[in-house]
């Protein structure tokens, strides 16, 4: 299994062999087409992720110490940056997250592409992944 | 006929480069860009008589008071009122909204009625909501027609004896549709129902007389006419506004004040407690100049063969859908291409330097209507050219495209 760490310079690597911003729109685009489908049932408000333009909904199941993500949205773009958070955050301990130190998204250049409104909506979202493994570290 | 593009060079922030290509500004319905002309007086206010108005006695102060006051004249001329005390100086379109919300808490009693319609801009919403509950009046809501306009009938039918108040915008924001506002308020006047008018789309687009339409409350902001931000005006029949208490408590509004007892000052000062923004309302007067140097009426010409134009080209591209494709519209165009996400559309627009607005643009009524999460709205202004939506049509296909 590769720490949180290595995931990110694996996706700092892959992005550094994009031209420019349209291929990496292409490929986050191409990501969110093929994100696993998510459970109709876990769409519902509670998992709802405020702060996005789109509505993305996160899920979390914890087992082993391990907790799993999933996730959806309602638009192409935020589905293929979530793929990569669930890459990066998935299937780690609660300590692994909560420690990690997300540095990917400046490295791929994706900052000076996304919007102030979407730039925050991604915030929101590694922050609730983290919210949700400090539950999980509380529990055990 | 106006010059396009004699006019862009007044607009420095148009050869602006974004995302290393050429910026398309079609977010004008958001906030209009700002000519040298307004951005030369702004700044001169502040390198050559910055100073408190209304109470000095020296120069710079009385310089300061007659440009503040020149502007309320120039508001009052363009939108035609009958006297300048009716224009009130604001922070904006929203603030204005307000004042009349606050000031009608002791009028409006629980037997009361008031009417919105399903297009208003939650600014135009939210304070009459929080109005019923303090007083426990009823909100009516007219409904629109599939094609975004009015249902008049709907109108004529909740206009009932109880109702006090009608506030409508005068053009939608997100569809761009002008209202029958005549009528409107017609209709209202026949039933003893006092009107508000939302100018905030209207006032940039065509000429307006306030006393021909004898609307009792018109409020639009500076912002949306090529002026600064933070400044707008609420327009008031003098004695509408004089039965209504002020807003805020402060300088500038009394006449004296004793712990006995404080007299308020007359109209417009009433409204106006505070300092207020000199600069912006000394811009915004501004602002009207220069739109009236180009003429109210090349404006509305030159907008419509954009609209004309965008809506035209914009029908050719596959399953694209138009919200609000009426005849009587200003030059704001929402729509969605497919069922792709609006705001995936304007994120990758945005790499073509393109600038629209995409989401709820504050009405989520117009948004739950149509059963949809948003729409990209583009919205053009006499600086913008053919060429340039030529460009947006271009990058809007390889948008569509890519999320194909």
């Amino acid at each position: 299994m590769q720490s949180i760490q290595q995931i990110q310079d694996q996706i700092i690597e892959e992005f550094d062999f994009f031209q420019d911003w349209s291929e990496k729109y292409q490929y986050l685009i191409d990501l969110g087409k093929n994100l696993p489908e998510f459970n109709d049932s876990n769409r519902v408000d509670s998992n709802l992720i405020k702060g996005c333009q789109s509505k993305v909904w996160l899920n979390s199941s914890f087992d082993n110490n391990i907790v799993i993500f999933e996730a959806d949205s309602d638009a192409i773009i935020s589905k293929g940056i979530i793929s990569l958070l669930i890459r990066v955050f998935s299937g780690h301990t609660p300590n692994e997250i909560i420690a990690a130190n997300i540095d990917f998204i400046e490295k791929i250049g994706l900052n000076s592409h996304l919007s102030q409104t979407r730039a925050n909506g991604l915030l929101s979202m590694i922050k609730q992944i983290k919210i949700y493994a400090l539950a999980y570290q509380a529990k055990n | 006929m106006l010059d396009v593009y004699k006019i862009r060079e007044d607009f420095p922030i148009l050869g602006k480069k974004v995302n290393n290509t050429d910026l398309i500004y079609f977010d004008n319905a958001a906030t209009s860009q700002t000519p040298n002309q307004v951005i030369d007086v702004i700044s001169n206010y502040y390198k050559q008589y910055n100073s408190n108005i209304h109470r000095g006695l020296h120069s710079l102060s009385a310089d300061a008071t007659n440009k503040y006051e020149n502007s309320r004249t120039i508001i009052k001329n363009h939108f035609g009122a009958s006297h300048e005390h009716e224009i009130i100086f604001t922070s904006g379109t929203t603030h204005g909204i307000n004042i009349i919300s606050s000031g009608l808490e002791k009028i409006i009693s629980s037997k009361d009625e008031l009417i919105v319609s399903e297009m208003e801009h939650h600014s135009n919403i939210v304070p009459w909501q929080m109005l019923c509950e303090k007083t426990g009046s009823k909100l009516k809501v007219i409904p629109i027609n599939d094609d975004g306009s009015l249902n008049m009938d709907e109108y004529k039918s909740l206009l009932t004896s109880a109702v006090k108040f009608v506030f409508i915008n005068h053009v939608s924001n997100t569809l761009g549709i002008v209202n029958p506002v005549k009528e409107i308020i017609d209709l209202a006047h026949k039933n003893n129902s006092k009107v508000l008018i939302d100018g905030a789309q209207g006032a940039a687009h065509f000429k307006i007389n306030l006393k021909e339409l004898d609307v009792d409350y018109y409020v639009a902001s500076a912002h949306k006419l090529c002026g600064p931000t933070g400044v707008g005006f609420l327009y008031g029949k003098s004695e509408l506004l004089n039965s209504l208490p002020p807003y805020q408590g402060g300088g500038e509004m009394i006449s004296t004040v004793t712990f006995k007892k404080t007299e308020y000052a007359d109209l417009p000062h009433k409204f106006e407690a505070g300092t207020p923004n000199i600069a912006g309302v000394i811009g915004f007067g501004a602002a009207i100049e220069y739109m009236n140097s180009i003429g109210f009426n090349n404006i509305e010409m030159y907008e419509k063969e954009l609209l004309d134009y965008a809506t035209e080209n914009l029908k050719k591209i596959e399953n694209i859908k138009i919200y609000g494709d009426v005849d009587d519209k200003i030059s704001v165009i929402s729509f969605n291409v497919g069922n792709n996400h609006p705001s995936d559309i304007g994120s990758i627009l945005d790499q073509y330097g393109v600038a629209v607005r995409t989401g709820q643009h504050c009405t989520q009524p117009i948004m739950d209507h149509f059963n949809i999460p948003g729409t990209v709205r583009a919205s053009f202004s006499f600086y913008n050219t053919k060429s340039e939506i030529d460009l947006f049509i271009d990058a809007l296909k390889k948008a569509s495209k890519m999320l194909g």
